[in-house]
Formats: C-alpha cells, sequence, structure tokens
C-alpha cells in the first residue's frame, strides 16, 4: 500500500496541503505516546512523523532533544519504538507514517532488520537527518529495496549543483527545511521559502512539505498556502512538556494539549489559498 | 572482519573519507555542501607552497617549534629499577607541553585558522573538552582578530577554570553547554547546531581527528609535525628510528600526529592509551576497549552507547580524554593490527602525574600522564637500547585543582 503517495494525491485533489505532525516516539511515556498517536489523525494530522529518540540529536534544538531524552528516560528503544508503530497501525490503516531521526540506533539494531520490522509494524517511510545522499548505501537504497521511502531533507544550502544527488533516491515526498539551523529555532522567511519551494518544484514530481519554525496556526496557513505539506513538531512536543506535571508524568490534559494544538494548526492549513499550480501530481 | 592489511598505512582515506568501514560524511543536508567546500579549500590550501610557507613561519616563531625530544633519564633509571634482568627501554619525551598555550592543540588550531582566513570565515567556533583545543583556538583567534565562539560542557567549564578563565582573556566567547551529559560530546553537538545555524561566515574548527571528512585527515595532517620532528630528531640524537611510540587517545590527534609518519616501519611498535577511568568493567572512556562501531558526529567509528545505540557518558579523571568516541582512523587502525590500544585508569594517570613531575620536574597534564603511565610499564619490559618516545601532549597547570582536589588538598 503506497500510504503516502495516496494522502498527497487526495489532498492535491482537495486542494489543500497536508498538515504533517512530528511526535517523539515514547514522550512523555509509551502508553501516553500512543494515546497521542491515535488522536493525532482525527485533529487534523495528515502525515504523522514518528521521532526515534536519540542521545544526540545534532540537529534539534532544546525542544525536541529534551523530548528525546523524556521518552529516553521513559525506557524507549528502538524496539519500542516499532512496537508503538505497529499499534498506532492496527487502529489507523491510512495514515502515513514515518520514522524520524539518526542513524546510530538504526546501525546498531540492524539496518536490515530494523528495515524489515518497520515494514512489518506497517511504518511507511523514514526519514534519516545524519545520512545525506553521499552515504545512500548505508540505508536509502536498502530502504527503497524493503518498499519504504526514504524521505530527505532539502536545505538552504542544498545548491543547483547538488540538487540532482539529493532529490535522486528521495522518495515519498521532499522535506524542505526552511531556515539553516535546528528545529524549533527561528521563523521561516515566508518569500524566501516560496522560491525555494518553486526552485524544488522545478527538479522534482514529488510532493514539498517544509518544517523547521512553524509554530503556530498562522506561520502553518502561510506555509500551506506555498507548499503541499507543512510540518510541525517543537510546538506539538512543547505542548506535551507543558502538560506534564511537576514530575515530568502526563496529566489528564496531556492528549488534549497535542490535538488541540493540532486542531488550530489543521484549521490554518484548512483555511490557507493555495498560492501556486500545483505541477506534476496526479490530481 | 578482519580488513584486509594494505601495502601502506599511510594513504588513507579514501576519496569519500572512508579508512576501512570508518570515517565518512555522516551530517545533516545544511552542512553537507559546507564540508564539501572545506574539502576544496583544504586540498587546495595542501598543494599551495605560500599556505605551507605561512603556517611554517607561525609554528617556528609563534608556536616555538620544534618542540625538544627530551631523554628522560629519571624515568628511565625509574623503570629500569623497577624491570628484571638488566632490562630499560631508553625513553623519550617528545616535548608538545613546551608549545605556545601548552598543548599539541595549537599545531592543528593555526592549520585550520589559515584556512578559515582562506576562505574568509570571520567567525569561529570550536568545541573543548579539558580547555586545551578551546585555548588554542582563542589564541589563534586574538591574534588575526576573529571573533572566537568555544562551546564547553558545563561540567567541564566546572573542572577545568583556569582555562576557562584563559579563554576569557584572550577575548574568547565561552559557552557552558547544559544539555546531555555536559561534556565534550555535547560540546560538539552544540558546535555542530551552531553551525548548521550560521553557515555563511563560521568556521567549525574541531580539535580531533574526528568529525566528518575532512576534519580527521586534516587535523592528522596538520598534527603530523610532531611525528616528523620526532623522526628527525631521534635520528639526530641516536642515528637510528624509535623502536616504540605511546600516546594518550582522546579522540586521538597528538597520537594520530606521532604516529602517522611511522606507520610504514613495521618493526616500530605503536601504543595508544585510553582512559580506563574508574576501570574498564566499571565506568570509562575507552571507546576501543569497551565500545562498538557506531555513527556519531559525522563519522563511523568505535562508540560507547548501549545495546540501543543510545551513546553513553565516558567517565575519565582527565576531561580531554572523557569522550565516548574516537578518531576513525584509529578504529581502522585497531581493527588492522597495526597499532596496539592499551588503557590506564585516573588512578595510574595519578600516579604517573606525579612521577613525572618528581623525576623530571615537568608536571604533564592527566591526559599524557595516562601515556606516561603505560610507558614505564613497557619500557621495563624491554631491552635497554630499546629508543621509546611518549608524547608529552600537554602540561599539567590546567588540571592542579584536580589532582589537589583527589589527593586530599594541598
Ligand atoms: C594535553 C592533551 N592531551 C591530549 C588530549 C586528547 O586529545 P587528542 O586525543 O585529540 O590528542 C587533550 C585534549 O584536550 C589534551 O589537552
Amino acid at each position: 500500500m503506497r500510504r503516502i503517495e495516496t494522502r498527497f494525491a487526495e489532498l492535491a485533489r482537495a486542494r489543500r496541503a497536508a498538515l504533517v505532525t512530528f511526535v517523539m516516539a515514547g514522550d512523555p511515556d509509551l502508553e501516553t505516546s500512543l494515546a497521542i498517536l491515535k488522536a493525532l489523525p482525527a485533529a487534523g494530522a495528515d502525515v504523522i512523523e514518528l521521532g526515534m529518540p536519540f542521545t544526540d540529536p545534532m540537529a534539534d534544538g532544546p525542544a525536541i532533544q529534551a523530548a528525546g531524552l523524556r521518552a529516553l528516560h521513559a525506557g524507549t528503544t528502538l524496539a519500542k519504538t516499532l512496537a508503538l508503530a505497529a499499534d498506532f497501525r492496527a487502529h489507523d490503516r491510512t495514515t502515513p507514517l514515518v520514522l524520524m531521526g539518526y542513524y546510530n540506533p538504526i546501525y546498531v539494531h540492524g539496518v536490515r532488520q530494523f528495515l524489515a520490522e518497520a515494514k512489518k509494524a506497517g511504518v511507511d517511510g523514514v526519514i534519516v537527518v545524519d545520512l545525506p545522499p553521499e552515504e545512500d548505501s548505508e540505508l536509502c537504497i536498502p530502504a527503497r529495496e524493503a518498499g519504504l521511502a526514504f524521505i530527505r531533507l532539502a536545505t538552504p544550502t542544498t545548491d543547483a549543483a547538488r540538487l540532482p544527488a539529493v532529490l535522486a533516491h528521495t522518495s515519498g515526498f521532499l522535506y524542505y527545511v526552511s531556515i539553516t539551523g535546528i528545529t524549533g529555532a527561528g521563523a521561516p522567511d515566508v518569500a524566501k521559502v516560496t522560491a525555494a519551494v518553486a526552485r524544488l518544484k522545478q527538479h522534482t514530481d514529488l510532493p514539498v512539505a517544509v518544517g523547521f519554525g512553524v509554530k503556530n496556526a498562522a506561520s502553518a496557513a502561510a506555509i500551506a498556502s506555498i507548499a503541499d505539506g507543512v510540518v510541525v513538531g517543537s510546538a506539538l512536543v512543547e505542548a506535551i512538556r507543558k502538560s506534564l506535571d511537576e514530575a515530568g508524568r502526563p496529566t489528564p490534559g496531556s492528549v488534549a494539549a497535542v490535538t488541540g494544538l493540532v486542531r488550530e494548526l489543521a484549521a490554518g492549513v484548512h483555511a490557507a489559498a493555495r498560492g501556486f499550480a500545483r505541477t506534476g501530481q496526479s490530481a | 572482519m578482519k580488513p584486509e592489511i594494505p601495502n601502506s598505512f599511510r594513504t588513507g582515506p579514501d576519496e569519500r573519507g572512508h579508512f576501512g568501514v570508518y570515517g565518512g560524511r555522516f551530517v545533516a543536508e545544511t552542512l553537507m555542501p559546507l564540508i564539501l567546500d572545506l574539502e576544496r579549500h583544504y586540498e587546495a590550501a595542501k598543494r599551495d607552497p605560500a599556505f605551507k610557507a605561512e603556517l611554517d613561519h607561525l609554528l617556528t616563531h609563534y608556536v616555538g617549534r620544534p618542540s625538544p625530544l627530551y631523554f628522560a633519564e629519571r624515568l628511565t633509571d625509574y623503570a629500569r629499577e623497577k624491570a628484571t634482568g638488566g632490562r630499560g627501554a631508553k625513553i623519550y619525551f617528545k616535548r608538545e607541553e613546551l608549545n605556545h598555550t601548552g598543548a599539541h592543540k595549537i599545531n592543528n588550531v593555526l592549520g585550520q585558522i589559515l584556512l578559515a582566513r582562506r576562505m574568509g570565515k570571520s567567525r569561529i567556533i570550536a568545541e573543548t573538552g579539558a580547555g586545551q583545543h578551546g585555548v588554542a583556538t582563542a589564541t589563534a583567534c586574538a591574534k588575526f582578530g576573529l571573533e572566537c565562539i568555544v562551546y564547553m560542557g558545563a561540567v567541564d567549564v566546572e573542572r577545568q577554570k583556569p582555562n576557562v578563565f584563559r579563554m576569557n582573556m584572550l577575548g574568547a566567547k565561552v559557552v557552558p553547554v547544559l544539555s546531555g551529559a555536559r561534556t565534550l560530546k555535547d560540546a560538539m553537538n552544540e558546535a555542530l547546531r551552531d553551525w548548521v545555524t550560521n553557515v555563511e561566515n563560521t568556521f567549525y574548527c574541531i580539535g580531533t581527528v574526528a568529525g566528518p571528512h575532512p576534519y580527521p585527515a586534516m587535523v592528522r595532517d596538520f598534527q603530523c609535525i610532531i611525528g616528523e620532528e620526532t623522526r628527525a630528531q631521534m635520528l639526530a640524537a641516536e642515528g637510528r628510528l624509535p623502536d616504540s611510540l605511546i600516546a594518550c587517545i582522546g579522540g586521538g590527534s597528538n597520537a594520530m600526529g606521532l604516529f602517522h609518519p611511522f606507520l610504514d616501519e613495521r618493526q616500530i611498535e605503536i601504543y595508544g592509551v585510553e582512559a580506563a577511568g574508574y576501570g574498564l568493567d566499571k565506568k570509562h572512556a575507552a571507546s576501543l576497549a569497551g565500545g562498538r562501531p557506531g555513527v556519531l558526529h559525522g563519522n563511523r567509528t568505535y562508540l560507547l552507547m548501549d545495546g540501543d545505540g543510545q551513546i553513553e557518558e565516558g567517565h575519565s579523571i582527565s576531561a580531554g580524554l572523557d569522550y565516548p568516541g574516537i578518531g576513525p582512523e584509529h578504529a581502522w587502525l585497531k581493527e588492522t593490527g597495526r597499532v596496539i590500544y592499551l588503557s590506564a585508569t585516573d588512578d595510574e594517570a595519578l600516579a604517573a602525574f606525579q612521577l613525572c613531575a618528581k623525576l623530571e620536574g615537568i608536571i604533564p597534564a592527566l591526559e599524557p600522564a595516562h601515556a606516561l603511565a603505560r610507558a614505564v610499564e613497557i619500557a621495563a619490559e624491554k631491552p635497554r637500547d630499546h629508543l621509546m618516545v611518549v608524547n608529552l601532549s600537554g602540561r599539567g597547570d590546567k588540571d592542579l585543582f584536580t589532582v589537589a582536589d583527589h589527593l586530599g588538598g594541598m
């Protein structure tokens, strides 16, 4: 089943962008995390990115670093993340689920084993921050062979010379990082992002989702008007953090804290007028 | 799987930055164009006689090179007293602690700062553990009028205060890192986060033979002056090459600088000494002895981690060795068997620190004290005509408070 392609095609027909939500597996604990995952689609998430916690997330800002540490303290492992994905998939057969994280836990787990287990769990794709095209033989090529999308990040520093290499083995969608910086940092400059997305679209038929720095309904709407997807992460994990009690435990309001924000973001995305002619997608 | 024994140990890395299976370029896309750009500039600089001339001039007049190769007579006598059967090698020190700023770190920093200038970068960032690399970077930035930001784990800021003060005096901004374990690996994470944020004007000056390609090779090349001088000096002193080399290993730059020029003289025994902390069965920072291959900070190498690939905190009394990884070239040299990797505990390093101070009138840093601990033992097993070189990578002023704490005050 090609859930990612199907979802983006449906949304293209509906002429709106996808809301892509990131949460960390096992944050604040596995049980709450599953409840959050299950509630996300109804709240308006079109695609789910599930973070695989890592001790040393080099591209992440304080919010996602902290979410990863909460998850690790709660005993999250890669195996448990995969089990969480499977539990979600048993409950939801259509929402695309993408695992996002860093290479070391996957490498240590064993690439082939990880891919087989992820596929079996109903995962649709992976995003691995520290695997540029130069290291495609590590995971990107095996992932595609295993039937999983390998979603690549393109950034403001990806120049015209590099873009073909970045796009070469990318599948599912392209994730455009709107700023040079870490997750949760400054707000994107919409004019610059517009130009960057237009440039990417000249070179690929893949949907382009834009993330890093989208925090609220207004910024989500702005991005939604110029891209095929809007990724929100730090704001959601911050909502989780704020819902915790003093000992860092979830409260009865934890799930609602996330879904409430997702509803607002979704409203922003749904209200956004699509400002560009869609290219290449089967509508 | 044992890697093939190559014809030469000195040809690595390949064009993708691999030493055997180790090394590589495991970085976020944002940084990828930057490290490719760095590689191009470094390759050009390497071929430019003007670059080498400028660096050589600085090494002579600013750093004070060549550093002496010194016969440590009383330490040699001490090892011979402990030896049986009339054994006991002749121990020489390569006196990197006499360099300006007190460690080998400045050799690499000046190379990188000259490169940064060629690339037109105005803002320099660095990570530091013991503070020696931070001090060296702050020093070079002061000399060349460059902005300098040093990331240092909050724990290390506390235990290496004299160096924090020095960096401040030199005009650098020291940023205490509060994430993770608040030591060297977290400082490196934070420096990488800075670099992805400030891509236009910033040069990341890495302090050891780690990070994504081309750093491990570039830092090694800048440190190779240590081994090259040692070769000439030993030939002058003894009329032949040394029989063994020994150096401590944090990330592995002082060791690689001494070892690399000698790797193809296969008769020479080469020893790297990792930090065994409280002991290899307890908390330590010996990635080769206690770690497994993994991927962190841009390269594949041996790492201390749990079964799930989460990085574990190292422990060493020495902030400069307290890193859960090691340069990828060392990982490869271990697997090929060319270099023998040993370790020394906190207590052994403390004992060697005091021994060196009392016998030679040289207060070593705690980092090379690890090498000294193993050197005395190995020397005692070698014949009297065996020539051993210990890399005295730094001086111990920065460690006086730490040592005093451990010895119960002064
Ligand atoms: C004096 C000294 N020696 C050794 C090291 C360890 O680094 P490396 O293994 O890169 O030489 C340090 C690091 O701070 C140091 O200050």
